[in-house]
């Protein structure tokens, strides 16, 4: 090695492991590269061709860490753009180097100094105001510790809930600015504004509506009720469709058009939601098209990224090491099982393939059973919570949240069960992961659409001619979109409610337990690990009643925000007290893009109720903006004959089908068209690959030929 | 008592506020790191640095210290950072070796250094000998040989990209850019630079 490199030319700097012509480039570039060692000997400037190759002799052993200085990015030929600072040499080269930049400077025209100077100003203003605007990030430090303690995984779930809560407060931003402001400022008065209410068509039956709102004096406890329930008070306030029964709103003599304003407030929240989510998932959705494999399982990023270099504490550095031992065991075992299954018999096959469609078959049947009784109660709630009177309060508080209950109890039982069957199905353990979360978010998102499902049946339900005068069931929903947002509301509070009292009641005395009580059987049961999948697929079900719910209650945003903000510190306080950083590493699907792309699923399975009640259900014709519309869309055919001819012509010809199919068609090509071009990027990868390892076998054949060229 | 810190560049003479308290926060820093570093051999760290002694601190003091003491490559940490490669600091490489760690140097750098680091044999390589000895690092040898053969494969299959049996920088720094928990566990933190700050 030290003799080849001795024997090599000038102009020819041995790489370790190959050549490269030095010739090119400036010299000064070759003194900033020079290594620590060097830097008595590098006092000189340029033409020192042997710098690198010079310790080749008896010193040729010892380091010469030049070979990664050599990959900093550097432009070619110009001067080196990065700081002194972050040169990997030592201190006196780094002086050194700062003091030749500034001796150039001098020697520039006066112009260039100033465009320098100026745009490494600018470029550090820019890194500043970059720092500082990630100060100003909510919980920036609060996430940060648990990163730092319990590791990326918990923390991905911690960063989404922050997603959340912001994504909830643009949404009540958004709906209350153009919803419930102007509704406010023009009841009572403010900035010369006047209201006018909707005046009912016809005054027939269905347009009786007598919320009863609570007048004198009522027992603190039906307050209580209301508050838990939607009811009474709460049914007339801003929280609910009801509320909302206005024309239009004169602001002096501008003319404030709201139940147009409620309907496009309301699409413009599911697009925003919509574009949002896709554009924070579309970061993890690029990686996971070119590299399929996971990086936070890949062996790499456990050995050379696994330790913690913050790590000071004795007994947190043998955790580490523990838990790094286990993880690589563990992707050990998992390797040694993936062989097996690939060597697999016919007869074996056969016999797995006929339990896995056995064993679908059964959760197929446990998921009927649960939407089943989920139907069945949320029509026996319905039904009943109008009959009692209100002298048994409290089985009426309870009939009304049993569909809650029944959803909540499904959603806990669901994963249990399914955690159990798929041992059975042998799958390899990452696969089973994916499956078990597959089956989990079905279930949580099936069942709002389930309750939803049973909710629109009774509203519409025709049985012996109830909605002929109104089109849906006027006896028992005179006004049924608030009757859906007080569901959702009542969802929302109960889901808050569950996962508080799982906290108190669960999570602090388990842990309790096991600190004081030593008995076996409690030790054995141990501590609760934090079961990332579990705690997003909760937030995400919570997201998904809110997007559902925000039509017809324009305020559950702001309830949802203030309950994410209570739920983070609640999940904080409960992590760092009760759970102790694992000893086993967490093995669930962690990635951001997971947790993104469900939450699109729920966003997606959102726009189909609201599309239903939204174009094809008549709108109650008792109360809410839309009393003098057939259904709430049609508020917008209605606007649009108010404008100009020509723009409704145009208008109605985008919507008609002469524009739609060819539209839709081009939206195909265009996508084939992008997929076709990612799979050629991914070809285009793999063929640089290959290049890079025949290039490195050039560089050996060379090599070889220069050795032989020598003897 | 210090001279200028290389740490930071003037390159006007008229310096907006925020770069003055930002030069004030930095000049506490280097005070404060050398005050840690006065701490650890009283006897031999002078107080007064104009005349710019030429003092070293062995190895077995600076892995001594709070930072540096449960971290299993510590030693490879200092060997990287002396100049002559055995390990003893200058108070210059002291300063240089916080600089690095510290979550304010670039990506780039650190990768260079955690090459360094894990490259035992300092052949601008990490073969199989380097890996095996970083394994047995962080499982403190709870690993059969077995596992760690098996391991190294993995890594050298994931990572190597020319095909040559071991990582180049090349191949490193590829792989590093994958890895997600590297700028997050790897030489960064408000730990480091709050010890070094001493007043957050």
């Amino acid at each position: 090695m030290s003799g080849l490199g001795a024997a090599a030319g000038p102009g020819w700097q041995r790489d370790s492991g190959g050549l490269s012509l030095l010739a090119r480039g400036a010299a000064r570039r070759r003194t900033l590269w020079v290594s620590c060692r060097s830097c008595p000997a590098a006092s000189r400037r340029g033409g020192a061709a042997g710098h690198s190759g010079a310790p080749a002799g008896p010193a040729g052993h010892r380091r010469q860490p030049r070979d990664p200085a050599r990959a900093l990015p550097q432009e070619t030929g110009e001067q080196a753009e990065c700081p002194a600072r972050e040169l990997p040499v030592c201190m006196a080269e780094k002086r050194r180097t700062r003091h030749s930049q500034q001796a150039e400077t001098e020697c520039l025209s006066r112009w260039e100094k100033w465009r320098r100077t100026s745009r490494k100003s600018l470029k550090k203003a820019l890194s500043e105001v970059k720092g500082l605007s990630s100060y100003l990030v909510l919980w920036r430090r609060d996430i940060h510790s648990i990163e730092g303690k319990f590791g990326t995984g918990i923390q991905s779930y911690f960063s989404f809930l922050r997603f959340l809560v912001l994504l909830n407060f643009i949404i009540f931003i958004l709906m209350f600015s153009f919803v419930t402001l102007p509704t406010i400022i023009s009841k009572y008065g403010l900035f010369n504004s006047t209201i006018a209410y909707i005046s009912p068509k016809n005054t027939d039956i269905c347009t009786i509506y007598k919320p009863s709102g609570n007048k004198g004096l009522v027992y603190f406890y039906t307050y209580l009720k209301d508050l838990l329930s939607g009811t009474g008070f709460l049914e007339v306030t801003s929280l609910f469709y009801g509320y909302y029964s206005i024309d239009a709103v004169w602001i002096s003599i501008m003319r404030y058009n709201l139940p147009l304003a409620y309907l496009l407030a309301t699409f413009a929240y599911l697009a925003l939601s919509f574009l949002w989510i896709i554009k924070r998932s579309v970061e993890g959705f690029k990686h996971n098209l070119v590299h399929d494999a996971d990086p936070f399982q890949s062996y790499c990023n456990k050995v050379f990224a696994g330790w913690d270099f913050c790590i000071t504490d004795l007994s947190a550095a043998r955790l580490k090491h523990r838990s790094l031992q286990h993880e690589l065991q563990t992707d050990l075992q998992e390797e040694k099982l993936k062989q097996k299954i690939a060597e697999r018999g016919m007869g074996e096959k056969l016999r797995i393939y006929s339990l896995r469609i056995f064993i679908n078959i059964i959760v197929i049947a446990i998921l009927s059973g649960c939407f089943y009784s989920i139907y069945r109660v949320t029509v026996f709630s319905q039904e009943n919570s109008n009959d009692i009177d209100s002298a048994n309060s409290q089985v009426n508080l309870l009939v009304q949240y049993l569909p809650s209950m029944v959803i909540t109890l499904a959603n806990f039982i669901g994963p249990l069960i399914f955690e159990f069957l798929i041992k059975f199905e042998e799958y390899t353990p990452a696969f089973e992961i994916k499956l078990t979360l597959l089956r989990c978010v079905f279930v949580r998102l099936a069942s709002i659409g389930v309750l939803l499902f049973s909710l629109w049946s009774q509203i519409s339900g025709c049985g012996s001619d109830k909605c002929k005068p109104c089109g849906y069931n006027y006896k028992l929903y005179p006004c049924w979109e608030s009757d859906v947002g007080q569901e959702m509301y009542k969802l929302m509070i109960f889901d808050f409610i569950v996962i508080l009292a799982v906290a108190l009641f669960a999570d602090f005395p388990r842990k309790l337990l096991v600190t004081h009580c030593s008995c076996k059987l409690v030790q054995w049961f141990g501590q609760k690990e934090f079961a990332i999948s579990d705690n997003v697929l909760e937030i995400i079900y919570g997201q998904t009643i809110c997007f559902i719910g925000t039509f017809f209650s324009p305020l559950l945003p702001a309830i949802a925000t203030i309950k994410y903000f209570i739920i983070f510190y609640v999940k904080k306080i409960v992590l760092i007290h009760t759970r102790k950083p694992a000893a086993k590493p967490i093995r669930a699907s962690s990635s951001n893009f997971f947790f993104l792309v469900v939450l699109l699923i729920g966003l997606l399975l959102a726009f189909v109720p609201l599309a239903f009640s939204i174009a094809r259900i008549p709108s109650s014709k008792a109360c809410g903006p839309f009393m003098n519309f057939n259904t709430s869309w049609e508020v917008i055919p209605d606007t649009i004959l108010g404008f100009p001819t020509g723009l409704q012509q145009f208008l109605f010809g985008i919507s008609s089908e002469a524009f739609a199919v060819p539209f839709f068609v081009i939206l195909c090509i265009i996508m084939f068209y992008v997929i076709a071009l990612a799979r050629a990027h991914k070809r285009v990868v793999e063929q640089l690959r290959e290049q890079l390892v025949l290039e490195s076998r050039d560089k050996m054949f060379l090599i070889r030929k220069i050795a032989e060229a020598q003897k | 008592r210090l001279k200028n810190p290389l740490l930071f560049e003037q390159e006007q003479l008229f310096l907006p506020v925020w770069q003055i308290c930002r030069f004030c926060w930095l000049f506490l820093l280097v005070c404060r790191l050398h005050g840690r570093y006065h701490e650890m051999a009283p006897n031999v760290v002078p107080m007064d640095y104009t005349k710019d002694p030429d003092v070293k601190l062995p190895m077995q003091l600076i892995i001594n210290m709070p930072e540096l003491k449960e971290n299993p490559f510590k030693e490879r940490i200092v060997e990287s950072f002396s100049e002559d490669g055995e390990g003893s600091l200058s108070f210059n490489d002291f300063v240089d070796m916080f600089s690095v760690l510290s979550e304010m140097a670039p990506r780039e750098l650190k990768a260079i250094y955690a090459f360094k680091i894990y490259d035992f044999n300092t052949d601008n390589f990490i073969c199989k000998a380097d890996l095996e000895k970083t394994l047995n690092k962080l499982t403190r040898e709870e690993l059969t040989a077995e596992e760690i053969t098996l391991v190294c494969e993995k890594v050298i299959e994931e990572a190597d990209m020319d095909g040559d049996g071991k990582l180049g920088f090349a191949d490193f720094e590829n792989m590093i850019s994958k890895a997600p928990d590297f700028l997050r566990y790897y030489f960064k933190k408000n730990r480091v630079s709050c010890i070094l700050a001493g007043m957050f």
